[in-house]
């Protein structure tokens, strides 16, 4: 019997191992797709990859929004055109960056959480038939099957805590786990000794629910942080980090990390500069916006400096590095955010205050009971018996469960609404803020172009677009944007001269798009040229971000303060925070400065809240209390970010705030429930009179309350 | 009350059976993508194969 009934949990540990290793055969590409949200979607991908000649079989997750393509002879490119016509957009993702896909992690929570509840229930089974009646040598069969089943079942179950519990211990802290384990252990080791010693109370049913209910709080954790995570991995897999160095003879594709000052290097159009050098080629258009928040085309010439995470917007050119790896200014900008984020790590999370609080008074209290009942009644075992029914009754279940279903409940409620929350006590951060800042470029406004079409015929507009669709530059896409839906004209011999323009030949002679420079305008913006016409300025101008009005008034009505902090120039910046009606605007901040000033803020005693996207707002992202990028940022921003912004629109920010308080909010009011549930339950067990069965209707009771009550966070405005 | 001899083992063999049921579940990564698989009943051409990637 014993044997028999001990198996499953014994069974199911080396299981549990062989559920965590990596499987072998692994999928060819993996594939990025973020716009996917139904059934149509996955069915979608599926055929139109599968019906390509050469895919040996693609599958979504729809949860990491993802396809694994299995295929010998396909490039990802070809995967990444063929959804791209299939009207789904599509990122190959490096697999050296991404997990393998599996979630060991979850996996094994959910293996004991199995276990946990396979374990409870019978136990729970056995426990009832004690409590209606069974006595002397039933009951004590009864307790023994329960020992039998109980003892392997939470010393495998009860894993995370402990491991949790006795990191704490280590460095002489107390968390929530250490009550939690001590309840554990002592609930599951004095049931023990009493079935012993034929002894009439045995609390293992109460030692395996409150494993369950734990397991279940953590599983449910951990499933939406994961979604969050992994989301944020496959944003840092989008960098390819591979360069084309060039040799006496041939140019080689080397993983960037084998790059040595003095290489030569091959910059293709529209990819970032690896290193940090000195420019060989006679000219080159780079976007800076990563550095200086500013996006526009900067030129260079021969021998200028070329900084790590520049885009080449023009023809290929070639850098000779002067600096590789940690020395580039993007490592060490990227080093000042690690350090920034560091001393955001000794924040100290609302459960772990109230378990500092909670864990000495339960064990004092406990050791009270033990003293009192061993001086007064002198007997060391009832003693024991009453300390560890305090243990139990005062029911950390509760409490472990007070903060996790409340952010759990809170993070899904965000996903749904398109944030991605990366920070485990991000919420209760953004809950304290009172300044939130707002980076201009990229975040407040986004690049794009005015209603051109006004300003041209059809045909030039014709003109223009078949111009504009034969280059990759970003004007020359915003140019496209621009334009009304439409047929281009026949144009020949279309030639693009890097960093001026596109021109090619029509009915009319010479047309040109390009820089107003080049057309021998007065304005200096892009403009369109047919034949011996004066050019025409075309206006493309950033325009404000969906919803930031909206995010800025809503956020002054909860009563933050709003900030703008920009690297722009103040001719840029100031008519911007007058449209937004933003008094605090500082403009032409370098990124070093950006992360002083908020040091500065905060030293005056304000929480601020920042919102950023490019490089430069990085180190800020780190050092600000609480933090959230749009996912059009910079993987460095995003990845400083606490919180990932998915939609297009900042509309929602209000609303992520008003969650955040009442996360806040219900959390503490959970502790409140628990704590109520102790007045009322500890004297009891004081006094002596708790029974396991009460043990266990506390137990429940106070763990549904919690549960019901952190479901409110659903209905939050 | 010798029935119990019978009974107990039968019902925790019973659960234990559940137990693994379960196990092979999570093994075959059928909870990998909750989302994915609830949308997949819609699906006409579905292979009924969760857990495969």
């Amino acid at each position: 019997m014993t044997t028999l009934s001990a198996c499953p949990a014994c069974a199911a540990a080396p299981l549990a191992e062989r559920v965590a290793a990596p499987r072998v055969a692994q999928p060819d590409i993996i594939l990025s797709l973020p716009t996917i949200h139904c059934a149509g979607c996955i069915a979608g991908v599926e055929r139109s990859l599968r019906t390509l000649p050469g895919v040996k079989a693609a599958r979504v997750n729809l949860s990491l929004k993802r396809v694994n393509v299995q295929t010998e002879t396909l490039t990802d490119a070809q995967l990444v055109t063929r959804l791209r016509d299939a009207g789904f957009e599509a990122h190959p993702l490096d697999r050296s960056v991404l997990d393998t896909g599996k979630d060991a992690e979850g996996q094994r929570l959910l293996v004991k959480l199995a276990v946990a509840g396979f374990a409870m229930m019978n136990v729970m089974l056995f426990s009832v038939a004690i409590w209606s009646g069974a006595s002397d040598s039933t009951r004590e069969l009864f307790h023994m099957i329960s020992a039998a089943i109980s003892l392997p079942a939470v010393l495998f179950c009860g894993q995370p805590f402990f491991a949790n519990a006795w990191s704490a211990l280590r460095v002489r802290r107390l968390n929530m786990d250490v009550p939690i384990s001590l309840a554990i252990l002592l609930a599951a080791g004095m049931s023990l000794y009493e079935v012993l010693n034929h002894g009439h109370h045995a609390y293992f049913d109460a030692a395996l629910s409150l494993t369950f209910f734990l397991l279940v709080g953590r599983y449910l954790d951990h499933r939406s942080r994961r979604a969050a995570h992994s989301a944020a991995r496959d944003l840092a897999a989008l960098e390819v980090h591979s360069a084309l160095r060039l040799t006496k003879d041939s140019a080689q594709s080397v993983p960037v990390s084998d790059l040595r000052v003095g290489d030569l290097v091959l910059i293709p159009t529209g990819v970032r500069v690896p290193v940090d050098g000195t420019l060989i080629s006679l000219e080159a258009t780079t976007d800076r916006a990563f550095l200086t928040g500013e996006s526009a085309a900067v030129r260079s010439l021969m021998g200028a400096e070329v900084q790590a995470g520049e885009i080449n917007l023009g023809a290929p050119f070639k850098v000779q590095a002067t600096a590789v790896g940690a020395d580039t200014t993007l490592r060490r900008v990227a080093a000042m955010v690690e350090m920034a984020e560091n001393s955001r790590n000794s924040y100290t999370a609302l459960a772990d205050r109230a378990a500092a609080i909670y864990a000495p008074a339960v064990h004092l209290l406990a050791l009270f009971a033990f003293i009192g009942w061993a001086v007064i009644g002198g007997d060391i075992r009832q003693a024991l018996n009453v300390a560890v029914a305090v243990l139990i009754i005062t029911c950390p279940c509760a409490l472990g469960l007070a903060v996790p279903a409340v952010s759990t409940a809170a993070i899904a409620r965000l996903y749904g609404k398109g944030f991605l929350v990366k920070s485990g006590t991000a919420l209760e951060r953004l809950a304290e803020t009172d300044t939130v800042m707002f980076d201009k470029t990229g975040t407040l406004t986004v690049p794009a172009s005015k209603a051109v079409a006004d300003l041209l015929t059809p045909r030039q507009q014709a003109v223009a677009r078949a111009l504009a669709q034969s280059s990759t530059h970003p004007v020359s896409r915003a140019v496209l944007a621009a334009l009304p839906a439409g047929e281009p004209a026949t144009l020949s011999g279309i030639v693009e001269v890097a960093g001026r323009g596109v021109e090619g030949l029509g009915t009319e002679g010479l047309v040109q798009l390009g820089s107003g420079a080049w057309l021998g305008a007065e304005f200096e913006g892009p403009g369109l040229r047919i034949g011996c016409a004066p050019a025409i300025a075309l206006p493309l101008t950033e325009t404000l971000r969906a919803g930031a009005q909206t995010a800025i008034d809503g956020l002054r009505a909860q009563g933050l303060h709003p900030g703008i902090i920009s690297g722009d120039r103040a001719s840029a910046v100031t008519p911007l925070a007058d449209t937004l009606g933003v008094a605090d605007h500082r403009s032409g901040i370098t990124a070093t400065e950006k992360h002083t000033q908020l040091q500065t803020l905060a030293k005056q005693g304000h929480r601020v809240m920042m919102v950023g996207d490019g490089l430069n707002d990085a180190a800020a992202l780190a050092a600000a209390h609480a933090s959230v990028a749009p996912s059009s940022a910079l993987d460095a921003a995003r990845n400083a970010a606490d919180i990932v912004i998915l939609n297009d629109s900042l509309a929602d920010l209000p609303l992520l705030m008003s969650v955040a308080r009442a996360a806040t909010r219900l959390s503490k009011q959970n502790f409140a429930i628990a704590a109520l549930y102790n007045v009322i339950a500890v004297p009891v067990a004081l006094a002596g009179m708790a029974t396991p069965l009460l043990a266990a209707i506390a137990m429940s009771v106070s763990s549904i309350t919690v549960l019901a009550n952190a479901m409110r966070i659903r209905r939050v405005k | 009350m010798n029935i119990l001899l019978i009974l107990i083992p039968v019902s925790i063999i019973m659960g234990a059976l559940g137990l693994c049921a379960f196990l092979w579940t999570v093994r075959s990564g059928q909870y990998d993508d909750d989302a994915g698989t609830s949308a997949r009943i819609l699906m006409d051409d579905d292979d009924n194969q969760p857990g495969r990637n």
